[in-house]
């Protein structure tokens, strides 16, 4: 078989998202261009690539994060199985609640850990005091692997945990939401190695229920947790591989380059 | 280095200046009102020429114009014309504090000083205690019942007069015999409160019968001890503070006044506080960025520099004229033409103040919305939050501290405005509270005292100046310490919720 360097794109029979000819302008500075790219359901794929590469920019677009920005604007087309995230009649709240985020910079708000677990499900109508929502807190932060920590202190802020207890918050809050898709803008880049691999592990778990997205700058942790890669330079999509290929045999001399660390 | 240490120098001492010019103020307030509720001792002055004087001795000018000159305080404003007299020095034979001096505080006519001789202190006591409850029950009667009697009767005269209604006659006839049932009996219990009398014997030998109904209090300075007159001072303060005044606001108490500033403050932080955070989080979170908003901007920050009195003509254009007028033509057109709501008010004044300080606030909140961090708005939108959703869970309590701010900037500009209010609705002397037994029970068209006012009505607007200098220096006083009371109120609310929102909460 001849090498493609997309050869992740023919692989995935039915993706959960795909993305079409997309490009992305802040103001008149085009970000991306002409992307095109498959991601594979219950798997998880990761964005490396150089700084200002538009990683963030096209993971940003896939929960439509990008709207908040003023003066943005895209050409192509991004699908969620199968139908395109900017159809008109497409409930952008609901969208997010779909595909859930976590941010580079741990965010949880300044209430309860219960309180900030239990946000996004109130909103979906789940009752104030219910068991179903103490089960529910209960389920997403075992699922974030931090119940044994933090389960004596549930009424307490949020804001008193650890960076890494914080992060791992963040994607509890997500599982609360229950997501089909996860979206991670390097989520350990402000955390100590022992936080960063307990979050590693907990990908690894969640995998098999979630879709997970994720950036990151630390090639072992793409290598650890992804099953395919894709690389970016200057707002293009270089090469597209499964993981194991894509380190051990990149087609593209950029992408050979940046792993090697030569640039970057 | 060196120049950091200066620095620090520098601040340090800006900072005492700031600290020392505070307490600056407070003490001279202090120094110069407090002195007021200590009781003095009564002299017995003897002169060369044979007369004699009962007086506190209110200073000593040793330099005017025939040599050294004392100035007393004789009272008896009723028989002498005036409270204070000037004596000479030189002629002076002796001074003595005798035991038996009695200085009464009366309704009318300021303090009496002489010698009760007809009749004993107990005895005395015992008619001026029972007199005092007569008093109580006939005031009571009058602000009571008998007013609301009154103020009915007089609206349905209005009904049968200008709107021929029918009907109205036997209920008209029940009220007019009640009121009358009840003028009698006040009138005969006046009568008989009024009769008992006793007399005072003056330093000069003159006789003045006095009613125990005018006697708010009977003391004997000379005789009382240093623990009693401490006591009596301390019970004095308070006094000031719960009692209604008297004599035109120069004796007696300002709690009208202090109900009515707290009340006024309290009002104002009601309307303007949710009024000013809808503003900014308009202006901020949904207004699209562009002339209007910016101009409307602009004008926002510079109504902070309009002068107050311009506020109070608006007031009394806009709320008592227009909103006021229009309440009473479509609500009271009953009582027309004596106006219910378009007349000043407390909640004109309050809605005044409103205008006044919404731009402080509107200014802290957008200041207090700006600051919320970026992190917390994205986390909110990626858990599913519509606009409405981020604003009403993150946003705003995030930017509730900066906004409590602009509220405690507010209150402190309120609290220290006289000037709109004397167009919107602050009286000298307001007969009832905004707030009593009497249904409804909130009068909040109501006129209403107010201490700033209070200052300047007794300062400026007073026959008797040297009895009102005490009460504008304590006034000033009680304003400052009430202004503090509720700066501190709002600032130790802002800090729980500043607290709750910081790593300092767990
Ligand atoms: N809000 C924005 N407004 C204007 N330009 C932006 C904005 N965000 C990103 N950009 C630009 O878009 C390009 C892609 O940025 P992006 O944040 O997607 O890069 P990235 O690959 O995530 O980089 P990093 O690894 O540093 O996070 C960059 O050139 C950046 O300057
Ligand atoms: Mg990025």
């Amino acid at each position: 078989m001849s090498k493609d360097r997309f050869s992740a794109n023919n692989e995935i029979a039915s993706p959960v998202i795909e993305v079409s000819n997309f490009d992305f302008y802040y103001g008149s500075v085009k970000s991306l261009n002409s992307v095109n790219m498959k991601i594979k359901p219950k798997t998880t794929t990761a964005f490396i690539g150089p700084s200002g590469c538009g990683k963030s920019t096209l993971l940003r677009n896939f929960n439509r994060m990008n709207d908040l920005i003023e003066g943005t604007k895209n050409e192509g087309d991004i699908l969620l199985h199968g139908e395109s995230i900017y159809r008109k009649d497409l409930n952008v709240t609901e969208l997010r609640s779909k595909v859930g985020m976590v941010f580079q910079k741990s965010n949880p708000f300044p209430m309860t850990i219960f309180e900030n677990i239990a946000y996004a499900p109130l909103k979906k109508g789940i009752k104030k005091r219910s068991s179903d929502l103490t089960d529910l807190v209960e389920e997403s932060l075992r699922g974030a692997a931090l119940w044994d920590e933090v389960k004596d202190k549930l009424h307490k802020s949020a804001l008193g945990l650890s960076g890494g207890q914080q992060q791992r918050l963040c994607i509890a809050r997500v599982l609360a939401m229950k997501p089909e898709i996860i979206l991670m803008d390097e989520p350990c880049s402000a955390l100590d190695p022992i936080s960063t691999m307990k979050i590693e592990n907990l990908i690894a778990e969640i995998e098999k229920d979630y879709t997970i997205v994720i950036v990151t700058h630390n090639m072992q942790q793409a290598a650890r947790v992804s099953s395919y890669t894709a690389f970016m330079y200057v707002g293009e999509l270089i090469e597209y591989n499964s993981t194991t290929d894509l380190f051990s045999n990149p087609v593209m001399k950029q992408t050979e380059d940046y792993i090697t660390g030569r640039f970057g | 280095m060196k120049l950091e240490k200066t620095y620090t120098y520098l601040l340090a001492f800006s900072m005492l200046c700031i600290i020392l010019m505070v307490l600056g103020i407070f003490t001279i307030v202090a120094m110069n009102g407090l002195p007021y509720f200590w009781l003095k001792n009564v002299a017995k002055v003897e002169m060369t020429d044979g007369k004699v004087y009962y007086g506190e001795i209110a200073g000593v000018n040793p330099k005017a114009e025939n040599g050294s000159e004392t100035k007393l305080k004789v009272g008896n404003r009723k028989i002498y014309g005036q409270d204070f007299l000037r004596i000479k020095d030189s002629e002076i034979k002796s001074v003595s504090y005798p035991k038996e001096i009695i200085m009464l505080e009366r309704d009318e006519w300021g303090n009496a000083y002489g010698i009760i001789s007809d009749i004993g202190g107990k005895e005395f006591d015992n008619i001026h205690s029972s007199v005092m409850e007569d008093k109580k029950e006939i005031m009571s009667l009058e602000k009571g019942r008998l007013l609301s009697i009154n103020e009915e009767i007089s609206k349905l005269n209005h009904r049968i007069t200008k709107k021929s209604e029918t009907g109205l006659e036997e209920k008209l006839e029940k009220l007019k015999t009640e009121s009358a049932v009840i003028e009698t009996d006040l009138n005969s219990k006046r009568e008989q409160a009024l009769i008992k009398t006793f007399s005072l014997v003056l330093a000069d030998g003159q006789i003045d019968e006095l009613k125990y109904y005018d006697i708010v209090k009977k003391y004997q300075p000379n005789d009382v001890s240093l623990a009693g007159k401490i006591w009596i001072s301390v019970k004095g303060f308070f006094e000031f503070i719960f009692a209604d005044p008297r004599e035109s606001n120069t004796e007696g108490g300002i709690f009208p006044a202090i109900f009515g500033t707290v009340i006024l403050v309290i009002l104002m932080s009601i309307f303007v506080f949710p009024l000013g955070v809808i503003a900014a989080v308009f202006l901020s979170e949904y207004a699209k960025e562009g002339f209007l908003v910016k101009l409307i901007r602009n004008t926002i920050y510079n109504l902070a520099g309009v002068p107050s009195i311009v506020y109070g003509v608006f007031g009394l254009g806009f709320f008592v004229y227009a909103m006021g007028g229009s309440i009473d033509r479509i609500f009271f057109s009953d009582y027309l033409p004596s106006p219910t709501f378009g007349t000043g008010g407390i909640i004109w004044g309050a809605l005044t103040l409103a205008v006044l300080t919404l731009p402080v606030v509107i200014v802290a909140s957008l200041e207090g919305l700006k600051s919320v961090p970026h992190m917390y708005r994205e986390g909110s939108y990626s858990l599913g939050s519509t606009k409405w959703e981020v604003i009403k869970d993150v946003v705003i309590p995030n930017a509730m501290p900066g906004m409590l701010t602009g509220l405690i900037l507010a209150i402190s500009r309120a609290a220290g405005e006289v000037a709109p209010l004397m167009m919107t609705g602050v009286v000298k002397s307001a007969v009832a509270l905004p707030f009593d037994s009497s249904f409804p029970f909130i009068h909040l068209d109501r006129k209403f005292m107010h201490l700033g006012f209070h200052i300047y009505d007794v300062g400026f607007q007073s026959p008797n100046i040297e009895a009102a200098r005490g009460v504008v220096f304590n006034t000033t006083l009680i304003l400052l310490i009430i202004v503090f009371a509720l700066n501190l109120t709002a600032i130790l609310i802002r800090n729980r919720i500043r607290n709750k929102l910081s790593r300092s909460g767990v």
